[in-house]
């Protein structure tokens, strides 16, 4: 199944909400939508965000998608989605026009952005930044972030809080 | 980038930018891990050590054990930090560096240093680097090495981080081991008792997955080793058979290592008296173990090893309990680069 085959389905979601400008993630596992906003401070941001959950999807079956006016997502904001939503993509949209398509991509190690789980982690009672060593066994959708610091194991759920 | 034969480049040729950096990092992690020069690094985590740095650092233990080097480390001073309290092994990181000919300098709580004024300890550890030439710490908090590490460029041992790691206690154990069985390899190793929330067997069982050992977990089913150990242990291919009572291990095992029950795990007490005395070892339960079975115990113990085993040849814990001062005589002479 090639990406650039648009079904119906597909275009929907572009047409009922077209934008002129900014970024839209798209092919978003059902549920995670919110994570997303959370990762990104999209709730915080000035631009207009779109948030649609549980649209049909040729690929997933059920998809949700977030819409960004007037921000384009930088690769490293991208690849912070794919911490939660590895399989989606994003679209750079220009002039109502995609300017850029790209899927996300997990990175290696997250610096940051995501609060340790573990409240007896140095990292939870100093002023520092965590670190995540990310990995998976050949499954995408289930990563495995290891703390630098407590070296202690976590999964999608574990996480709670996010940091900018 | 400059070093590289032909035949490296053409390798690189076919990979994207990130791929070749993502191969340059790895290999850089396994020569890193198995350096056998010591000079310098931290021992923060026994996950950093690979077969060829474990028993390197266990040789020199040997060494030390057979002969003395009062004059090693003369002129050097250690600062021995102890932000939670642990006589033990804080008195064993203090005689290794006496024994050598060094100074120490430190606090053993954190209610003596500016820690309860709320200095990070980062700048605790910034300012004692300055001063001393080796750190040996402890403590409450996981990761806490880690950042001491990052605050200094004085080497940094680790003697324990809240419930994270303990590398000198699994390298003590590992050194026990080979010393009572004259090997490392090929092992049949059973861990009993609190599998669960014990950090020094979840450190050993990973350590040993360098020496192909065959393992045994007896625990409560409550208590039994964590998956995430487990699964670690698969991805090794390490065999291993979980069990409920002693008497399933005593025959086959080498090593009998104990650990206690403590009461406040069980929020159900009559769970707890139910299965208190089912992990206890005593004299009677040995008659058919191996004439080489021998059995530790990270010690303190409570009443997990009756006392009329201590008198049995089998008995291996105290010998254990006085090896950690070799090997932590060994650290300190492989990181100030006085072993080589
Ligand atoms: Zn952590």
């Amino acid at each position: 199944m090639t990406s650039e085959q648009k079904t119906p389905e597909d275009l929907r979601a572009f047409k009922v909400y077209a934008i002129k400008a900014g970024t839209v993630i798209d092919h978003i596992q059902v549920g995670r939508a919110m994570k997303i906003i959370d990762i990104l401070k999209l709730a915080s941001h000035k631009s207009t965000v779109t948030v649609g959950l549980n649209f049909p999807s040729s690929n997933l079956g059920r998809k949700d998608i977030i819409k960004v006016e007037n921000r384009e997502l930088s690769p490293e904001e991208a690849n912070r989605v794919a911490i939660f939503a590895p399989n989606s993509t994003i679209n750079i949209i220009r002039n109502f026009k995609v300017a850029d398509k790209f899927k996300v991509k997990i990175p290696e190690i997250i610096n940051k952005i995501i609060v340790c789980p573990n409240p007896t982690c140095i990292t939870n009672n100093e002023t520092m930044s965590s670190c995540f060593h990310v990995s998976h066994n050949g499954d995408i959708n289930i990563i495995k972030l290891r703390c630098k610091y407590c070296e202690k194991i976590f999964i999608h759920d574990d996480i709670r809080e996010y940091k900018s | 980038m400059s070093d590289l034969s032909t035949e490296e480049i053409k390798i690189l040729e076919g990979l994207s930018k990130e791929e070749i950096l993502a191969k340059l990092k790895s290999e850089a992690e396994e020569q890193h891990k198995s350096r056998k020069t010591f000079f310098g690094r931290d021992i923060i985590s026994i996950h950093e050590l690979s077969r060829e740095g474990i028993l390197h650092i266990l040789k020199h233990s040997k060494g030390m054990k057979e002969t003395p080097q009062p004059d090693l480390l003369q002129g050097y001073v250690m600062g021995s930090c102890f932000f939670e309290p642990s006589t033990r092994t804080r008195l064993s990181f203090e005689t290794a560096m006496s024994r050598l000919g060094g100074k120490i300098i430190g606090f053993a709580e954190a209610g003596v240093t500016s820690a309860k004024k709320k200095e990070t300890l980062y700048d605790s550890m910034k300012i004692i680097g300055q001063y001393v030439d080796v750190i040996a710490m402890r403590h409450p908090m996981e990761g806490a090495a880690q950042r001491a590490a990052e605050a200094t460029d004085k080497p940094i041992l680790n003697g324990g981080d809240g419930s994270n790691q303990h590398p000198t206690q699994t390298l003590l154990d590992l050194f026990t081991i080979q010393e009572c069985q004259g090997k490392l390899d090929n092992l049949n190793i059973a861990m009993i008792g609190d599998l669960k929330y014990g950090r020094t067997v979840h450190s050993l069982a990973q350590a040993l997955t360098n020496f192909n050992a065959t393992l045994s977990f007896v625990a409560p089913e409550s208590l039994q080793m964590p998956n995430y150990i487990c699964d670690d242990l698969d991805k090794h291919g390490v065999k291993y058979t979980l069990y409920e009572k002693i008497a399933d291990v005593v025959s086959s095992a080498d090593i009998l290592y104990m650990t206690r029950i403590q009461e406040e795990r069980f929020p159900d007490k009559m769970e707890y008296e139910k299965i208190k005395n089912t992990y206890v070892l005593d004299s009677k339960m040995l008659i058919s173990a191996k004439p080489n079975m021998r059995i530790m115990h990270p010690l303190p113990r409570v009443n997990e090893i009756a006392t009329d085993v201590d008198h049995t040849p089998h008995a291996y814990y105290f010998e254990q309990a006085h090896n950690g001062l070799y090997v932590r005589q060994a650290l300190l002479g492989l990181v100030l680069g006085k072993l080589t």
